[in-house]
């Protein structure tokens, strides 16, 4: 939890806010809106994680029936960021119509982009992500770009002017955490944009994991969306953000192979001459 | 002129759909019971801007897409 106003542990866990773009967010939490079993659902489980930043996917509109509630009814556009995203789209034209319909809907620039492989994994198709990513950059897009856990692919993005890259943990959905820390931790090192993982986040420890890594912040749906209970899950993917958050800036102790004492080796009483029976 | 009081043929998000003459795009949205804000649309490909929907006119052989946010990841 954040600590009480004036208090010395808020004193000692303040951060820098995340910076994409022109928004600026305080909570490294960002949540996806799929799944939930309603609107209030939807809602109630934004407000527990803390999150600033939503996102959203665009599709059309259900000509059988007339339009109900809208998401946007449920989601305080003056309380949260809206990223809208390119799931589903499978080739770099849909993909920027899809933005180009988002810009229309939100009138704003931030866009997740995502260009994807196939339906069975839903991994990114790194040539598509790059044309698109190039095309949208064009056009004045604030671009998130959604990758493998490549850090190569990270360092294009970034020269092709993508605002923050977003390397998945796992496959989108999986709840595998991250699989490959070692190239997350590459990737911080290459890019100077901000990092952020997505996908793949099962439990609060793998958020905790992906932050103690360095990363900007985490993004998730799934994980919150179909846990048993979404609410609680909601906060404790809140509470893990902070605390690998704060993990990662207070910096964690070396591993080592064998024991280190934490407790003084010196003043020991005498050990007895003989065993007490 | 006959060919003005001829209806429109549209596809619409992908279905063949029948519209009067002179039909707008501010029109369509409006019959499918949506609020300009809540929507964007496409004709042809190209976004038009809820700014000209009430002035832009559909023609036989469009192809419209109107989307609108929905939950996702």
């Amino acid at each position: 939890m954040v600590g009480k106003v004036g208090t010395k542990s808020e004193e000692v866990t303040r951060d820098e806010p995340l910076v994409l773009g022109e928004h600026t967010f305080r909570s490294r939490l960002l949540v996806g809106t799929g799944k939930y079993k309603s609107f209030e659902e939807t809602a109630e489980a934004l407000e527990v994680s803390g999150t600033e930043c939503v996102t959203v996917a665009v599709r059309r509109v259900n000509l059988d029936r007339n339009a109900g509630p809208s998401l946007l009814d449920h989601v305080d556009r003056k309380r949260y960021t809206i990223l809208p995203n390119t799931a589903g789209c499978y080739d770099v034209e849909s993909a920027v119509r899809t933005c180009e319909l988002a810009r229309e809907l939100l009138g704003t620039r931030l866009v997740k982009l995502e260009v994807l492989g196939d339906p069975k994994t839903l991994l990114p198709d790194p040539v598509g992500t790059l044309d698109a990513t190039r095309e949208l950059v064009r056009q004045g897009f604030h671009v998130l770009v959604y990758c493998s856990d490549d850090p190569r692919m990270a360092v294009r993005l970034e020269e092709l002017g993508a605002i923050a890259v977003m390397p998945a943990g796992s496959p989108i959905g999986s709840g595998q955490g991250v699989l490959n820390p070692n190239a997350i931790r590459i990737t911080l090192e290459l890019v100077k944009v901000p990092v952020i993982v997505d996908a793949g986040v099962g439990t609060a420890s793998d958020v905790a994991l992906a932050m103690e890594l360095g990363v900007a912040g985490v993004l998730l749906n799934s994980g919150i969306a179909l846990a048993r209970e979404p609410l609680r899950m909601a906060a404790a993917m809140r509470d893990a953000c902070l605390a690998g958050r704060n993990a990662f800036l207070a910096g964690r102790i070396p591993r080592r192979l064998y024991a280190n004492a934490s407790s003084p080796t010196e003043g020991l009483i005498a050990r007895a001459e003989t065993p007490r029976s | 002129m006959a060919e003005k009081t001829e209806a429109i043929v549209i596809q619409l998000n992908g279905e063949r759909r029948e519209l009067a003459p002179a039909t707008t795009i501010a029109d369509l949205v409006r019959s499918l019971g949506w609020l300009p804000e809540q929507v964007a649309v496409e004709q042809n490909g190209r976004v038009v801007r809820r700014a000209e929907h009430a002035t832009r006119a559909l023609a036989t052989g469009d192809s419209i897409e109107v989307v609108t946010l929905v939950g996702g990841g």
